[in-house]
């Protein structure tokens, strides 16, 4: 059968090169655009839970805006107007070009930006303002309620689903195929349409999943570990009461 | 302008109506696959435990990899009309979504439906038919709905291949725009388009969950 051909895998496996040039080089924009993604939607999540009415209004609109329009078209937006753009607002005299990584970085940074966004408000608003009043009625400071009390259980909450969000962004890296931009995709295309061989797929598949099923695990444990009962334990500001009610 | 005409807005919207064929094909016909994965993933037991690992290693082998490679390497080995690849393509990787939406809501069920069910001499079918699966799909509504707009998103990637779609058309539109006037016009319509039709599919959601979060 022609999937197991020797002579086509040795073909294939001969531009490993190509291949995991682009692997490296997908890992560094899904990392870049993480970061993108990160500041975006802590930004604007924690906007959408001001009492600031315009704050909460620019949230909502980027929020539908980004969730509710393909990403392939806003990078075809960027790619096609993004240099015009530029001409006319620095006055340059040609189009400006930009980098096919920084446009991707940025793309995929404020795509995702909106999910966080969402992931972001969901953790702030899951927690009752009573607790943090609470902790300070126990005698915490606020950045000691903040360490014991608030963010973890923040972080139960919102960590499952922003790992969920690490694993799709890098799956929507592969855009930059579509724009000739070098990733892990467009060198496995590169090949493929080279050498008319399937191979080259299959190891771009593989090279995916490597990056991939570790997120996913991480998915899968974290969700696990934010459904499991809460154990009370000791901590240095707080150290557990003895049985006769010494401290 | 000379973009906006009558027949570039057809050839546009003959791109939409595709996008729309493929989507609401490929989400329906998940919806079905999707269903039997999520069963097999959740009851393959014993002489059929194979199975539930088969299954296991579908959905996690197209979770973890990118729609447009999937894309291309369908189009790379099946032969055949254009959008009925596409469909058969979404619909592979989507009933891996699917699939685990479904699960979630089998999962949310207490156990004790199951055993009711089976205490009242249901078999294992008519259990899922008439117990399981109508109390299961109420749950999970408002993440089908959203996966309809990650499909309908989605779709823009068959730009690559060159199927017929509507980013497809309006880009074939935009090669005859030359001033960055048309170019801004094209792309707020495009966007304006898929804007509005998965916005309503999520007002549609939200309507939803304000109705059963009432009842």
């Amino acid at each position: 059968m022609e999937l197991f051909d020797p002579g086509r895998w040795a073909q294939t496996l001969s531009n490993s090169d190509l291949l995991w040039q682009g692997f490296f080089f997908t890992i560094q924009v899904s990392l870049a655009g993480l970061l993108v993604s990160l500041v975006m939607g802590t930004l604007l999540g924690v906007f959408s839970t001001t009492r600031s009415r315009v704050l909460r209004a620019i949230a909502r609109v980027y929020v539908e805006f980004f969730q509710n329009t393909p990403i392939v078209v806003q990078v075809f937006f960027v790619y096609t107007a993004g240099p015009m753009l530029l001409q006319a607002i620095t006055g340059a005299s040609h189009v400006v070009r930009i980098a096919p990584f920084v446009l991707v970085v940025i793309c995929v940074g404020l795509y995702h930006g909106a999910y966080v966004a969402e992931v972001i408000r969901t953790g702030i608003e899951a927690i009752p303002r009573g607790q943090m009043e609470a902790t300070q009625s126990q005698g915490f400071t606020r950045v000691q309620g903040y360490r014991y009390v608030i963010l973890p259980q923040t972080f139960r909450i919102i960590l499952p689903p922003l790992a969920n969000q690490a694993l799709n962004l890098v799956k929507n890296t592969s855009v930059l195929a579509l724009i000739a931009g070098g990733d892990l995709m467009y060198q496995a295309d590169i090949i493929v349409a080279d050498s008319g061989y399937l191979q080259g797929y299959i190891v771009c598949c593989a090279m995916y999943f490597l990056i991939c099923f570790p997120l996913a695990m991480l998915v899968t444990w974290l969700e696990k570990r934010s459904k499991a009962p809460r154990k009370a334990k000791a901590t240095h500001a707080v150290p557990a009461a003895t049985a006769d009610g010494e401290v | 302008m000379q973009v906006f005409t009558p027949s570039n807005v057809a050839f546009m919207m003959q791109g939409f109506l595709n996008t729309i064929i493929i989507s609401a094909a490929s989400i329906v016909l998940s919806i079905i696959f999707g269903t039997l994965l999520a069963l097999a993933k959740s009851y393959c037991r014993g002489r059929w435990a194979w199975l539930k690992w088969l299954v296991t290693a579908y959905i996690e082998l197209f979770r973890c990899t990118p729609n447009l490679l999937w894309i291309l390497i369908f189009r790379f080995t099946v032969q055949g009309d254009n959008i009925l690849v596409s469909i058969l393509t979404f619909t592979v990787f989507t009933s891996a979504v699917m699939a685990e939406i479904v699960r979630g809501g089998l999962n949310a069920l207490p156990k004790g439906q199951f055993e009711a069910a089976q205490s009242q001499g249901f078999g294992f079918v008519d259990t899922m038919r008439l117990v399981v699966l109508p109390q299961a799909f109420k749950m999970i509504v408002p993440a089908l709905f959203s996966q309809c707009t990650t499909v309908i998103k989605d779709t823009s990637y068959l730009r690559g291949i060159d199927v017929h779609e509507f980013m497809r058309n309006s880009a074939v539109v935009m090669g005859q725009a030359s001033t960055l006037a048309q170019i801004l016009l094209l792309y707020g319509f495009v966007l304006l388009t898929y804007f509005v039709l998965n916005f309503a599919i999520s007002l549609m959601v939200r309507a939803y969950q304000r109705k059963t979060a009432a009842a």
